[in-house]
């Protein structure tokens, strides 16, 4: 591998941070000069994750596979803080790349103009999201957990308005909250082993005396709360419909990854950490999670049963996605992560699009209510007020706007309620065709696959419910306009959707790869710890 | 000396939950604040309670054992900046609340 491939790994992450560190500079109103760098940015990020894809798959063969391991400040592994990109984490930054860039290609039509610095915001967002999937050190993943909710904090703001200042007041209480039991379950596992290196600590676990055990479960269940309440577990999940609700589409677009990043943590620490041969410590909380998962999907399903409203559809639905993914998580089982992690991938996809279309579907309903909502500007220097004046700047109007908008809604609720030939449907499949896959089916694996047929059902039945009172009852209004920069993205995620049904045969390969990889600890492990520093080398 | 770090930091953190559940969002705003002492204290003590031995290594050959683990004080520090900066952000966030919805609180209306 050459020198440049090798630095590829943290490119994620200080891209976009450099970029943030450039757009400052400049003054608000120079909105094109932004917008091309983001983007360009975004994009460039989509280009590099799928490169990072590629060099972790070991460029064509899709069942080997070698951790690749970047030594920050060259310090090796135990001591210094690392960098991994495994299967699983390149695979979290590709799908975070992907929704960033469709996310951030929406705002531009127009709600980057409701609110300032919000190109500042996003990129850092992404940055922290990638550098939580990235790190291979606790304390470090504390750090991007920080950066992620910082920036997640001015992105719920974004737009101003009462109601995102009142739902961002809870969402950043139980946040700060969370972060402080994260520091708590840190500083005790870091007690107990003396280590915060995700790899060092697979191995330290099996050694931990009997008498230690308890503190360091306790510890980890406390980390793993601080997790869950990110992932958006019920009974710690109430402040997420509400919030959702009230971001601003893009943003609430990539807030359908943040929940992911709770999955991903609580995923790579019991695949790694507490696994099995770790001692007194194997399987820990499994049936924790199990339950957890249950519970979530059942109040998820009642929410979205209940609620009128697109957007708390949306947000009911991103806690029955966390649930089935946590539950599903808690049976274990290499053919089950497979399948779970094809369904990440495609709910997370689904959200995104679901939350991008809501605004026109909305819009084309009641054009009045949502101008109304942004402009309050709070500080001096905010730039606002642009939305209003500038309507005719959105671009080319395309017609047929109820045909597509109807098309897309369509196509979304297929894909999130799992009916076929969606992904949607292949990924409910895999799920139960891994549940069935025993001789002997668990009480708990027929109560997952009722629950996952019941949330489809009741998504099927809400998304048409509102469906018919948007879009296809005749009213006397002209339809809204739509334009081109709003429907592309719309229809960019829509058809990566498309993609992962046409080719889910490779894809599911990826995943079982992935979920092989994720069983294979020593391997992980190795990779991490076997790295020797370049010793003073310039690389 | 472990007595008297126990006492302080629970004494923190039950003070800090009382707050965080009072309807004011000052109050909220306190309690996270004496929430985040406790559990800076609590990382320390993580870290073992050693008195008069600095978490400097110097340079060559030295002795372990006359030195406590930095490694609790560097996460302590890094603790301390994200927790003060995310305060300041919630400080923001409140006044702009208090503004908007005219009441200050946690719900941004008054109990009916």
């Amino acid at each position: 591998m050459n020198d440049w491939a090798r630095h590829l790994i943290i490119a994620p992450i200080i891209l976009p941070i450099a970029v943030c560190a450039v757009l400052l500079a400049f003054n608000e109103r120079r909105r094109a000069l932004k917008r091309l760098l983001s983007l360009g940015t975004a994009a460039a990020l989509v280009v590099i994750s799928a490169a990072l894809v590629w060099q972790v798959v070991g460029a064509g063969d899709a069942s080997s596979s070698t951790p690749h391991v970047y030594l920050l400040g060259d310090w090796p592994a135990p001591f210094g803080i690392v960098l991994v990109a495994d299967r699983l984490s390149a695979l979290m930054v590709l799908l975070t790349s992907v929704l960033g860039f469709t996310a951030l290609f929406y705002a531009v039509a127009r709600w980057e103009r409701s609110g300032p610095r919000f190109h500042v915001l996003f990129l850092l967002l992404l940055a922290g999201v990638n550098g939580a999937f990235l790190t291979g050190d606790i304390f470090n993943l504390f750090v991007f957990f920080e950066v992620l909710l910082a920036a997640s904090y001015g992105l719920i703001l974004h737009g101003a308005g009462q109601e995102r200042t009142k739902a961002s007041l809870p969402y950043i209480t139980i946040n700060i909250a969370a972060s402080l039991l994260f520091l708590i379950g840190v500083a005790m596992i870091y007690a107990v082993t003396g280590t915060l290196n995700m790899a060092e600590l697979a191995i330290r676990i099996s050694r931990v005396p009997s008498q230690d055990l308890m503190l360091l479960e306790a510890g980890a269940a406390i980390l793993g709360i601080a997790f869950l309440v990110k992932a958006g577990i019920w009974p710690l999940s109430f402040w997420l419909p509400r919030t959702y609700a009230a971001a601003a589409p893009p943003v609430a677009a990539i807030f359908a990854i943040m929940t992911k990043v709770g999955i991903y943590v609580i995923l790579r620490l019991s695949s790694l950490v507490f696994a099995e041969n770790s001692g007194g410590a194997t399987g820990f909380a499994d049936d924790w999670l199990v339950w957890a998962g249950f519970a979530t999907m059942t109040y998820g399903t009642l929410g979205i049963l209940a609620t009128r409203k697109l957007t708390g559809i949306a947000g009911h639905y991103v806690m029955v996605s966390s649930g089935t993914l946590l539950a599903a998580m808690g049976m274990s089982g290499e053919a089950l992560t497979a399948a779970l992690l094809f369904y990440l991938v495609s709910s997370t996809l689904a959200v995104g699009a679901l939350y991008l279309i809501i605004e026109p579907v909305e819009r084309n309903a009641d054009e009045d209510d949502l101008v109304a909502g942004i402009a309050e500007p709070v500080f001096d220097d905010e730039y606002t007020g642009a939305v209003t004046e500038e309507e005719n700047e959105i671009g080319v109007v395309i017609p047929g706007t109820i045909a597509i908008l109807g098309g897309g809604f369509i196509f979304c609720t297929l894909l999130l309620a799992g009916l076929p030939p969606l992904s949607g449907f292949i990924a409910k499949f895999a799920i139960i065709d891994a549940l069935f896959a025993g001789s002997v089916i668990a009480p708990t694996a027929w109560l997952l696959i009722a629950l996952i047929i019941l949330s489809g059902l009741a998504t099927l039945i809400s998304m048409t419910r509102a469906g018919i009172d948007l879009l296809w009852t005749p009213g006397e209004d002209s339809p809204a306009s739509l334009s081109i920069i709003e429907v592309a993205p719309i229809g960019l995620l829509l058809a990566a959707c498309l993609a992962l049904m046409v080719f889910a045969g490779p894809v599911y390969l990826y995943m079982e790869g992935t979920a092989a990889a994720l069983s294979d600890r020593a391997l992980y492990i190795d990779a991490v710890l076997g790295m020797p520093s370049t010793g003073g080398k310039s690389p | 000396m472990e007595a008297v770090l126990a006492l302080a930091i629970g004494t923190l953190t039950a003070s800090g939950l009382w707050l965080l559940f009072r309807p004011r969002t000052f109050q909220v705003v306190l309690g996270l604040c004496l929430l985040s002492y406790a559990v800076n204290l609590f990382i320390v003590a993580a870290g073992r309670l050693r008195t008069d031995a600095p978490p400097i290594v110097g340079r060559g050959d030295v002795d372990p054992a006359q030195f406590v683990d930095p490694v609790p004080q560097a996460l302590v520090l890094t603790a301390i900046v994200i927790s003060f900066a995310t305060t300041a952000l919630l400080l923001v966030v409140l006044l702009a609340s208090r503004g908007l919805t005219g009441t200050d609180h946690v719900d941004g209306e008054e109990d009916q």
